[in-house]
C-alpha cells in the first residue's frame, strides 16, 4: 500500500521529475488547475474573474510598452503621449489598448463584485477573500486615479486636482496631507512624478501580489456557485465533489470562450470607439493641462462618478467627504451586515431581490449622474439615491434577518 | 450550435451597441446650437484641398506641432515634392512637423493669446465646433477685431476668411420674461459679398467642411487604419470563438 | 466524467479540436506580439532625428579631421594628405582586409584603395568594429614602434590604417565602416543619404 501510494502523484520520465525534486510543479498545478473542483453549475456571472485577470495582463503589458516611450514631467507628458500616438509604430493600438483596458477593468471588476453579491460569495467561508478583494478594488482605483494624471491633459490636472483637494477636508490635517500628497503647493511636475512611480512600480506590485493572494485564498475554500451549496459536502468515494470537474479542461475551455468573446467586445471599443463618446478618453483631455483655466465641465471618468455623485451631492465639504469615503468603503463590511442564512439569491426572499435591484439601479443612475452638470435637479436626484445606496447597506442586518428565504437543496440541480 | 450563435450575436451586438452609444457628445460652447458637418476621413480629395486651406489660411499663425508632413503626405498620396512645393512654407524637411510662422511670443503680444495648437483642436472640440465657429464670425463694432463670434463669444481671432466668406451680420431678439432678459440668436444676414474663387473653392462651406475634414484626419491620423485592422481583428476572434465553443461543449458532453 | 462514456469518435473529435484551438490561439497570440515588437523599432521622431547631415568640408586642411555626429553616431571625417595617400599602399600584408572585400562594411563606391568616393576624404564611423569605442586619431608615423600612423582604439587595442582598414592581430574582426554619403557639392558632403535629392 504504502509502495503504491508513493508512486501514485509521482509523475513520469526523467526531466519533469528532476523538475519536481527540486519545485512543486506538479503538485501546484494539480491542486490549482487539474484537481481543483469548481461547481459544474457556474454560469455567466461566473466569468469575470477570469476576464479581471485577463484585462490585467493586457495592462501590465501595455503598460510595459508605454512606460518605454512616455516622458513623466509636465513639460513633456502630454507631448510624448501624441509621441506614443502618432511617432511610435503602432503606439497608438498600445495606448488605446491601455485606456481602454482601464475602464473595462472597471466594468469587468463591478460586474464580478455584483456575482458575489448576487449569490452572496462574501458569506461565510469567504469572508477574506472578500475582504482582499475589496483591497484589489482600493488599490485599482489608486491606480486609475495616479493613471489619469499621467497624460497630463485639463481633465488630467483638473479632476486630480479635485480629488486631491478632497482630502484637505479632514480637520486638523488635511492641508498637510494634501502637500504630501502633492510634494508641491499645487499640482505640479512633482506630483507628477510620484503619481508616474506609484503608477508604474507601487500599485501594480500591490495588485499582484493582493490578486495573488485573492486566489490562494479562493483555492484553499473553494469556489462558490449560484446556488450557494458547498460542494465539498458531498464528495463520491475517490474524495471529488460529487457536483464539481476539475478547473482544466472544463473551466479552461470554458473560460476560453468568455475571454474570447470579452475579447471580440474589446476590440469593437478599441478600434471602432476608442474614446467611448467621451467616456473612455474625455474630450478635454485632449487639450494640455491649463492650470489657469478650468474645463468649462468637470467629470470624473466614469468609474468613479458613482461616488463623486455622492460626495456632490452633499452641500458640506468634510462631510461630503465622509460619505464619499464611507459609499467607497460600506462593501467592506458585507459579509456582516448580510445575516442571512442562505447565499444565493435564488434562495433569498422578495425583500433582498428587491433591495439589490434598486441597490443597482442606484448606482448605476448614480454614476450617470455623476457624468453631468451639477443641476439642482440633478442633485437632488443624486440625494435620493445616495440615501438608497446607504440605506442598502445600513439597514441590511435588518432585512436580511426577516427576509423569508427558501431552504437550499442538498445538492447542485 | 444555436448557443454558439447566440454567443457570437451577443458579443457581435454588444460591440455594434457600443459603436453606436458611443457617437461624440460634446458640450457645446457660448449657447447657440451647433451646425453639424459631415466629414469622411476616407475622402482623400477633400482631404487634401483641406491641407492646403490649411496651410494657406492657417498654418501662419496656427501650429499643428504634432503632425510631421511626411505622415500626412503619406496619407494624402502627395509626394516629397508636391509636400514641398504645395503644403511647407515654413519647414525644409519633409519629416518636419508643422510649426506656425508667426512665434508664440509674437502672438501673445499681439492678440493676448497664443493661437492654439490645432493638432488635436478636432478632438477635444470636436468637428461641429471647428465648423460652426469658422461660419459664426459677425460684425461687431465694440470688439477690436471688428468681428465676434456666435460660438465663442470674446474670441480674439480675427476673421482672416473675410475675404472669402464676406462678412455677415447676426440677428438678435431679445425676449423679457419675468424681469429676466434672454438674447436669442435668429440668424446671419450677409452685408459683404467674399470671393470664394481666391481660395480655388467652390463656396464657402465647401471649404470649411474640406478644412475641417482635415483638421479632423490631423487629430486622429490613424482613424481610418485602426477601423480597417479592428475588422480583421474581430473577424480572427469570430473564428477563434467557433472553434473554442465547438471544444468546450465536446470537454463538457460528459458532465451530467 | 466517466472516460468509458467517451466514445473513441469523440476522442478523436476531442483532440483535433484541442489542436485546433491551440493552434488558433498561438496563431492569434503570435500576431499579438508583432505590434509590440514593431513598436520597437527606431519611431518617426528617432527617424526625423537621423536624417542626413550635411557636412562642409570646404575648409578643412589637408591633415585635418572633423568629427560629426549622423543618427548619433560618431563619423570622422578626414582630408587626407598626399604623402597619407602614398603610404596607403604600404604594407598591405599587415591588413585583416586590405581590399575591402567584406561586404557591408562600406558602400559599393568605397570599395577601392582608398575606401573612399574621393580619394582625400575619407568618411568613415568612429566606432571600432571590436566593440564600439571611438578610435583615437594618430597620424605620426613611427617606424620604430611598427605605427604607420592611423586609428588607434584605446579599449582593446586595436589598430587600423588611413583608409579605416583594420590591422592583423587586434581584436578588431573588421575595418571601420563606411556610412553611405555622397557629394552634393565639390565643398559640401551629405552623410546618410546616397542617391536622391537632398
Amino acid at each position: 500500500m504504502a509502495r503504491i501510494e508513493a508512486e501514485v502523484g509521482k509523475p513520469q520520465g526523467g526531466f519533469m521529475q528532476w523538475i519536481d525534486d527540486r519545485f512543486p510543479w506538479t503538485s501546484t498545478m494539480k491542486y490549482h488547475v487539474t484537481e481543483y473542483y469548481t461547481s459544474k453549475n457556474f454560469n455567466f456571472w461566473y466569468v469575470f474573474g477570469v476576464l479581471a485577470m485577463v484585462v490585467l495582463v493586457i495592462q501590465l503589458v501595455t503598460g510595459i510598452f508605454l512606460t518605454m516611450n512616455y516622458k513623466p514631467s509636465a513639460d513633456e507628458a502630454f507631448a510624448s503621449v501624441e509621441y506614443i500616438m502618432r511617432d511610435v509604430e503602432w503606439g497608438w493600438l498600445i495606448r488605446y489598448m491601455h485606456s481602454t483596458g482601464a475602464s473595462f477593468f472597471f466594468i469587468v471588476v463591478y460586474l464580478h463584485m455584483f456575482r458575489a453579491m448576487l449569490y452572496g460569495s462574501y458569506k461565510k467561508p469567504r469572508e477574506l477573500i472578500w475582504l482582499i478583494g475589496m483591497m484589489i478594488f482600493f488599490v485599482l482605483m489608486a491606480e486609475a486615479f495616479a493613471g489619469y494624471l499621467l497624460p497630463w491633459g485639463q481633465m488630467s490636472y483638473w479632476g486630480a486636482q479635485v480629488i486631491i483637494s478632497l482630502f484637505g477636508a479632514i480637520p486638523g490635517i488635511g492641508e498637510a496631507l494634501v502637500e504630501i500628497i502633492r510634494g508641491d503647493y499645487s499640482i505640479s511636475d512633482i506630483t507628477l512624478n510620484r503619481f508616474f512611480a506609484l503608477h508604474v512600480i507601487a500599485l501594480p506590485l500591490a495588485l499582484v501580489g493582493l490578486v495573488f493572494v485573492h486566489i490562494v485564498a479562493l483555492h484553499e475554500v473553494g469556489s462558490n456557485n449560484p446556488d450557494g451549496i458547498e460542494i465539498k459536502e458531498h464528495k463520491g468515494p475517490d474524495g471529488i465533489p460529487l457536483d464539481g470537474v476539475a478547473f482544466h479542461p472544463y473551466h479552461t475551455t470554458k473560460d476560453l470562450v468568455a475571454i474570447i468573446i470579452f475579447l471580440i467586445i474589446f476590440s469593437f471599443v478599441l478600434f471602432f470607439a476608442p474614446e467611448m463618446g467621451g467616456y473612455f478618453l474625455e474630450h478635454a483631455n485632449f487639450e494640455p493641462a491649463n492650470l489657469k483655466a478650468t474645463p468649462e465641465h468637470i467629470a470624473p471618468v466614469w468609474y468613479f462618478t458613482p461616488f463623486y455623485a455622492i460626495l456632490r451631492a452633499v452641500p458640506d465639504k468634510l462631510w461630503g467627504f465622509i460619505l464619499f469615503g464611507s459609499s467607497v468603503l460600506l462593501p467592506v463590511f458585507l459579509p456582516w451586515l448580510d445575516r442571512a442564512r442562505v447565499k444565493s439569491i435564488r434562495y433569498r426572499g422578495w425583500i433582498y431581490k428587491s433591495a439589490l435591484g434598486i441597490f443597482v439601479v442606484s448606482f448605476v443612475a448614480l454614476g450617470w449622474l455623476g457624468t453631468q452638470p451639477a443641476s439642482e435637479t440633478y442633485v437632488l436626484i443624486a440625494r435620493i439615491f445616495s440615501v438608497i445606496y446607504f440605506a442598502f447597506f445600513l439597514l441590511m442586518p435588518y432585512y436580511t434577518t426577516v427576509d423569508k428565504t427558501k431552504p437550499v437543496p442538498d445538492r447542485v440541480v | 450550435m444555436s448557443k454558439l450563435i447566440k454567443l457570437a450575436v451577443l458579443a457581435a451586438s454588444t460591440g455594434i451597441a457600443v459603436f453606436f452609444l458611443a457617437t461624440p457628445g460634446f458640450a457645446a460652447g457660448g449657447g447657440a446650437e451647433l451646425l453639424k458637418v459631415d466629414i469622411d476621413p476616407g475622402q482623400i480629395n477633400s482631404l487634401q484641398r483641406g491641407a492646403r486651406n490649411f496651410m494657406n489660411y492657417c498654418s501662419g499663425c496656427h501650429s499643428a506641432q504634432y503632425v510631421r508632413f511626411n505622415t500626412i503626405g503619406k496619407y494624402l498620396e502627395l509626394s516629397d515634392e508636391q509636400l514641398i512645393d504645395n503644403l511647407m512654407f515654413n519647414a525644409e524637411k519633409t519629416f518636419e512637423p508643422i510649426v506656425a510662422a508667426m512665434s508664440a511670443a509674437d502672438a501673445e503680444r499681439w492678440y493676448g493669446k497664443a493661437p492654439p495648437d490645432l493638432s488635436l483642436m478636432a478632438r477635444s472640440k470636436g468637428a461641429d465646433y471647428i465648423y460652426s465657429f469658422l461660419k459664426g464670425f459677425y460684425l461687431q463694432a465694440d470688439s477690436p477685431t471688428g468681428v465676434d463670434n456666435l460660438y465663442l463669444p470674446g474670441t480674439s481671432m480675427p476673421h482672416v476668411l473675410w475675404d472669402l466668406q464676406g462678412y455677415q451680420r447676426a440677428n438678435f431678439s431679445e425676449h423679457t420674461e419675468a424681469g429676466v432678459t434672454t438674447v436669442h440668436f435668429e440668424g446671419f444676414e450677409q452685408v459683404t459679398e467674399g470671393n470664394i474663387s481666391l481660395a480655388l473653392a467652390d463656396d464657402y462651406d465647401e471649404f470649411v467642411r474640406d478644412t475641417v475634414n482635415f483638421l479632423a484626419y490631423i487629430a486622429e491620423p490613424i482613424r481610418a487604419e485602426r477601423r480597417k485592422i479592428g475588422t480583421w481583428v474581430i473577424m480572427y476572434l469570430l473564428v477563434f470563438l467557433i472553434i473554442a465553443y465547438m471544444l468546450k461543449k465536446q470537454v463538457w458532453k460528459d458532465v451530467h | 466524467m466517466n472516460e468509458d462514456n467517451v466514445d473513441r469518435i469523440d476522442r478523436n473529435r476531442r483532440h483535433f479540436l484541442t489542436v485546433a484551438t491551440i493552434t488558433t490561439g498561438v496563431v492569434g497570440a503570435g500576431l499579438a506580439t508583432f505590434p509590440f515588437l514593431a513598436s520597437l523599432k527606431p519611431s518617426a521622431r528617432a527617424q526625423a532625428l537621423g536624417a542626413p547631415v550635411e557636412v562642409a568640408v570646404g575648409s578643412l586642411q589637408p591633415g585635418e579631421m572633423i568629427r560629426v555626429l549622423w543618427r548619433g553616431r560618431l563619423v570622422f571625417v578626414l582630408r587626407r594628405t598626399a604623402t597619407m595617400l602614398e603610404r596607403l599602399a604600404d604594407g598591405l600584408d599587415q591588413l585583416r582586409d586590405p581590399d575591402s572585400a567584406e561586404v557591408g562594411q562600406q558602400p559599393v563606391y568605397a570599395v577601392n584603395a582608398t575606401r573612399s568616393l574621393r580619394p582625400e576624404i575619407l568618411v568613415v564611423e568612429g566606432s571600432c568594429t571590436h566593440l564600439g569605442c571611438a578610435p583615437l586619431e594618430d597620424f605620426d608615423l613611427r617606424p620604430a614602434e611598427n605605427w604607420h600612423g592611423g586609428f588607434f582604439c584605446p579599449c582593446h587595442g586595436s589598430k587600423f590604417d588611413l583608409a579605416g582598414r583594420v590591422y592583423k592581430g587586434v581584436p578588431a574582426p573588421t575595418n571601420l565602416r563606411v556610412p553611405p554619403y555622397r557629394f552634393v557639392r565639390d565643398d559640401l558632403i551629405l552623410i546618410g543619404q546616397d542617391t536622391g535629392a537632398a
